[in-house]
Formats: structure tokens, sequence, C-alpha cells
């Protein structure tokens, strides 16, 4: 049943020994459970392991990979109800209901995540202002807590676990089905915007202006550019189409046409990409790389864009994250509210830069506040850079982004540890307070009283 | 659970477990690697030198975690080894350092028991912890395997035949060890030292050359990284050892070395 395995993260940048297990049903975790809580190891749960950080490591403990628990359970078209195992894709979800004129409620930057993994990080889109976080939209769930006992949870029964299990970082159970409700589309099309914006405050500023305008909104940030331009970059907003407005929904909706394209700017193979773009990942190159698509955005853009080619951009490219090299890459996504996020950035990336570590990609949101327990919802701004992992100098980059997180923390920042991979205990306690500890702590102790289920993630930002 | 921060990208480390830590090319291996950022599972019979150790080791942050075992308790072995993995996070590398050298004491002497012994730390003992390792490490597609075995075992000779039979066999083993697992990835290294200045060389009859264990971890760590499949320490061995294994047997018989 358990076979010793080595796991890497998405970014290939951590991996670890563990033993894995792959159980395909309900009864098999428990028995998991059993034999670890005899054997005195810890559980790590991993859906798709698509998570940039050790969320779904657990070093010389057990790994659940629960991509074999992946039957889509129940399917409603008329009320747009889906019910699926937690090992289910958002691929086959959208796959599932588009046809029918549906699409998730909120979906990840790739659609291979599960959404179990979904659940446990709460993820969120580019939509997150207004549809908050995939846990917004979860009707029911059913899980397997790590005691033993079986829990179905709604926003009103049973509304504290509801609560914790999503978001929480897949410490207290396992689900073991999960209803979520989707949303109706009246087309296959997106009707798209793209705009450039010149430095950081016009950038957060367009934004906060547009996001109320738009069902989706998305900005990229040129984290190479330095002085006048610092922050610059291109917004691309998106809504959906009104009824009527499409004259061929059948067709839009149909699946052929939401195909990604196969060639990146029509000549070359998508699958070769990572490997043409790898001897590019330098500096000066990404920096002018980056200045030439600056430029290419300069003019204002209006177009009507598949809901796949707009919502997975990270999928166009198959192993981009081989692009970074042998060492991988990080992402570090800072969540800060409004008021004080031009500050904090504008002296993150003037750091980062000076440093010799500029961001290769940098991708802006615009967020609201949830309710989940371990929530990195804030009313203001997400920026997610993308740092290659240095062969050298990688103490350096880490004391930097010790800086950041510092940086971040007092101005009323969060993190997303679906990605932040270097954060430490110290950090997570000042953000989250120790409310939100003490929270956590009591309704652990009820659903895993011999504190099996433990990731890498855990013992790094929960301590021991 | 495990009592080391898990590492991160950014502050990456390797984990490994030294079987016979206690004194000799063991124990500087130890600090060799704690300086390498290893986190470690130090293994011996001696608890005190191996808590004494760790203590050196542990500042300015914990880098080593101690257990107290005789190689030739063979039953506590799979135990032993689910705890360390589970302590360590993990494990990317296993050096069976362990060794007995007790001579019969004369050219015309025998004694089963001390060869009895020696083989048994010098081979079972390898036997059972590279038996539980190589499968993990085989599944995992990954790891390094480093036995430290001799120049002894490349040729029989007069002064200590259960010794010179153990390291032999050892070598042999490891060699069958890397004829299998090469091919998942794993990478297993023999280290045939000459005259190391350790506790064993006080059983050695003649010393030639000897050099300090410190510099024979070295060597062992460099060769780690290099991915070698065997060597020498000192390196003028392998000249030496290939002049004496290619030496025909009616010169060699008529030897005293």
């Amino acid at each position: 049943m358990l076979s010793f395995a080595y796991l890497e993260n998405f970014g290939h940048s951590l991996g670890a020994t563990c033993f894995l297990a792959r159980p395909e049903n309900t009864e098999q975790i428990a028995e998991l459970f059993r034999l670890a809580r005899k054997k005195g190891l810890k559980i790590a749960l991993r859906g798709a392991g698509r998570s940039y950080n050790d969320a779904a490591l657990n070093g010389g403990g057990i790994v659940l990979d629960l991509s074999r628990m992946n039957r889509i359970l129940e399917w409603d078209p008329e009320r747009g109800l889906l019910r699926a195992e937690p090992g289910v894709t958002l691929q086959q979800v959208w796959q599932h209901i588009l046809p029918q004129g549906w699409w998730p409620p909120v979906v990840s930057g790739t659609m291979f995540t599960t959404l179990g993994g979904c659940l446990a990080a709460n993820i969120h889109g580019k939509n997150n202002y207004h549809a908050g976080t995939i846990g917004e939209h979860v009707t029911e769930f059913k899980a397997l807590l790590a005691s033993g006992a079986e829990v179905t949870c709604t926003p009103k029964k049973n509304a504290d676990l509801f609560y914790a299990l999503i978001s929480g970082l897949g410490l207290f159970g396992v689900f073991t089905s999960i209803t979520l409700q989707m949303k109706r589309v009246h087309s296959g099309l997106l009707e798209v915007h793209a705009w450039p914006v010149p430095n950081l405050e016009k950038h957060l500023a367009s934004l906060l202006e547009n996001a109320p305008q738009y069902d989706y909104i998305v900005g990229w940030l040129d984290g190479t550019a330095s002085g006048k331009g610092l922050g610059r970059g291109q917004i691309h907003a998106a809504r959906h189409l009104p009824p009527g407005a499409d004259p061929h929904p059948e067709r839009t909706l149909r699946l052929d046409y939401q195909q990604l394209p196969a060639t990146i700017l029509g000549i070359f193979p998508k699958s070769l990409m990572p490997w043409l773009m790898r001897p590019f990942m330098h500096n000066w190159s990404v920096a002018l790389i980056n200045t030439g698509k600056y430029i290419l955005g300069l003019r204002r853009q209006r177009y009507l864009q598949s809901h796949a080619a707009f919502h997975f951009l990270l999928d166009y490219i198959p192993s981009w994250e081989r692009a970074y090299g042998q060492k991988g890459l990080i992402q570090y996504q800072s969540f800060l509210p409004k008021e004080t996020a031009a500050e904090v950035w504008r002296e993150m990336l003037r750091l980062s830069q000076k440093h010799g570590f500029p961001s290769y990609l940098g991708v802006t949101k615009r967020h609201r506040p949830d309710g989940f327990l371990f929530s990195h919802g804030v009313d203001g701004f997400s920026l997610a850079l993308d740092f290659k992992v240095p062969a050298r100098r990688r103490s350096e980059l880490h004391a930097l982004l010790q800086v950041f997180d510092r940086m971040v923390v007092e101005a009323g920042g969060r993190f997303y540890f679906a990605k932040n991979s270097e954060t430490s205990a110290e950090i997570a306690r000042a953000f989250w307070g120790e409310e939100t500890l003490q929270r956590f702590r009591a309704l652990k102790q009820r659903c895993d009283p011999y504190s099996i289920l433990e990731s890498d993630l855990a013992r790094r930002i929960l301590g021991q | 659970m495990p009592r080391f921060t898990p590492p991160t990208p950014l502050t990456p480390y390797q984990r490994a477990l030294i079987i016979g830590a206690s004194s000799g090319i063991g124990e500087a291996l130890a600090r060799r690697l704690a300086a390498e950022n290893y986190r470690l599972a130090l293994l011996a019979r001696r608890a005190e030198r191996l808590q004494a150790l760790c203590e050196e080791l542990n500042q300015p942050e914990p880098r080593a975690i101690f257990y107290v075992h005789d190689v030739t308790h063979y039953q506590e072995v799979p135990t032993l080894l689910e705890r360390i993995l589970a302590d360590l996070g993990g494990l990317d590398a296993v050096f069976y350092v362990a060794g007995l050298n007790e001579p019969p004491g004369g050219l015309d002497r025998y004694d089963f028991e001390k060869d009895r012994r020696m083989i048994e730390t010098n081979l079972l003992g390898a036997m059972a912890w590279l038996d539980a390792i190589a499968p993990l490490f085989q599944q995992a597609g990954r790891g390094q395997i480093v036995g430290i075995s001799s120049v002894a075992g490349e040729r029989g000779r007069v002064g200590n035949p259960g010794y010179g039979a153990s390291k032999a066999a050892l070598t042999s083993y490891l060699e069958s060890l890397r004829n299998r697992l090469t091919r998942h990835g794993v990478h297993v290294l023999t280290v045939k030292p000459g005259f190391v200045q350790t506790e064993m060389l006080k059983a050695a009859q003649k010393v030639f050359f000897p050099i300090s264990a410190e510099r024979a971890a070295g060597d062992i760590v460099r060769a780690l990284k290099q991915r070698r499949q065997e060597i020498y320490t000192p390196w003028f061995w392998r000249y030496i050892m290939f002049i004496l294994r290619n030496l025909p047997s009616p010169i060699f018989r008529r030897l005293t070395i």
C-alpha cells in the first residue's frame, strides 16, 4: 500500500522522500489513518501536487495522493450543482459542465489543480473581488476527520468545521465529497479588454477603479522595469457575455472551441517551449523581453476569448516551470490592503532589483476579505512575483524575502499558503493573530486528537 | 516528529544517516557533513561519545540526532529506520562506517569468536541496514549509499583472514548493490581506506603512510558529490593495490604482507 517516493513541489524547488499511498476510497483512507497512528507517522494530503510550496510534502512521513479519487458523482444541469470526489480536477469539472452552459465559480490559473486541493488552500481567481474564494461557492462537503469521524458540513450545519476545513491546508481531515454551485454562462466566450498601465500607482488605481465593472481582472507587472516605469504593466479585464450577445452559444460552448493553442506565436511547438525559453531566463534577457511585451501591449485592445484561453494562461506552455532551470522557481505572493500596497510594493520591487533578483513575472489582482480560518483575503490587492531560485546567492535571496515578509506584515498584509514557501512560523503568527491560532488548536484537538495530519508546510508555519 | 525545520527552496539541506559515528572516520564524516549543511542521524554503541558529538554539531542550530544502536542487533533495524526517516524528514544518503578489526594475534593463531564478531559487524550489520534502505532508495529513484570497505579485502593476506574476508565480502556486496541500483538512479560508493589514524589502527601490525580521519572524510565527501563508484583514500593505495592484486600467487603466498 505504501511506496517510498521522492515528491517535489510544482516549482521543482523542493523535494522530500515520503511514503506514498494512493487510496481509492474512504475505507482505505481510514485504514491509513489507523496505520499512521499505530506507527507514529504523520500524514500529509496531496492532490495534483500543483502548489508552489511544501503543502503536499511530508518528508519521512506518509503522503496520501488523492488523485485516484477522481469521480464526478452527481451533476444537476438544472440547478448547476456538481458533487465530486476530491481528486477531480478543474479540467474535469469545466469540461463536464460547459457544454450545458455552466462554468466553475472560481478557477486557478491552471486547470490541473484538484477540487480537494483548491478547497484546502481556499483558492481565489481573477474574480476574487466579486466572487470571493472557492469556499464561498461550496454548498456542502463530506469529510473524514483524522479522528475517524465522518462529518457533513454546510455553511449552516457544522459551520465551524465548514469554515476551517476549507482553507485548513489539509490539517483536519480529508474531503470525501464536495458539492459546488456552478455559474451560469450564456456563451463560451468572454469579452476581454486590455490596456497598458505606466507605473505602479496607475497600475493599482486602474485595478481599483475597474474591478467593479468587470467580472474578472488581472494585471501583468513588469518586475524588471525601474525608475519612472516601476510597476508598469498591462491589465486584462473580462466580462461574461449577457444572454443573446453570442449568436451561436451552442457552438462556442462546445469543448473543441475551448482548445488552447498548440503552438506559441504560431510556430513554436508548445512542448518545446520550456527548453527554448531556458537560455533566455537571465536578468538582462528577461528585462528585454518584458520591455518588448510592454511595448506590444501599449495599444488598447478589445477581443473575444474562450473561457479556457482566458483563465488557464499557465497551461499554454506545459511544464513552463522547467524554463526556470535546475533549481526551479519560487513564487512570492503578498496580499496588502489598498491603502499600503503601493508603498510596500514600490520598495519591494526596488529592493529586488537593487540586489540583483528582479522578478521575471509579476501578477496583480484585486481582492476582498473572506471569513475562513486561514484567510488570505484583504480589501486590497495581491502581487505574485516569480523568482528564479539562484544556484548561488540563495541565502541572500532568502534574507531579502525575510525583509519583504516583515514589510508586508507591518503594513497589515497577508500570505497565501498555496504559494508562499519561505515564510516562517513567526510571520504567520504575526498576521493570523493569536486568536486564529487558538481557534486552530481547539479545532485540531477536536478533529485530529493524535496529530496525525501534518505536512512540511504545517511544521514550517505552525511550529511544532 | 522531525525535529528540524523543513527545508525551503532557498534554505535547502540534505539528510544523511551515519552508522558507526562515535569515532574515527564516522565522526569525521559527521563533522564534515554538518559543515556542508546536512541534517544527520548518528548511530553507534557508545552513547556518551555520540551525545558529546551531537552537542558540538548542534551549535548554532540543530543538525544532528543520535541513536544508540549495536549493528549486530539486526532485528532492531526496521523500526529504528522508520523512526530515523520520520525524525530526519526523509533520507538522501547513508554511510555504513561501523567496522571491527580484531587480529587473531599471530600468523599461526586462529580465533573463531573474533572472526565471527568481525563478520557480524563488518558484513552482516551492513547487510541488515542496506538491505532495508536499498529498496526504499530504489522506489524513490534516488539516494546515495556509501560503504566503508578496505584495501584489506582485495587479497587474502596472512595477517588477519577474518577481517580480509569480511571486507572482501562487503566490497562484493556493495558492487552488487551498485549493479542493481544504478539503473534506478541510486548511487553506491565503495570506499577503500588504507591506513587511517583511528582506534582501529591500533590493531594494525605495520603502518604505512597513515592519514587523518578528517582527510579520509574529505575524500569521501568529495567522491560523494562527484558520484564516484569506488575510491581509495589516500589515493596512492589504488596503485599499490593494483600491484598487489596482480602479484602472482606463487610470489604472494611467500610474502608476509
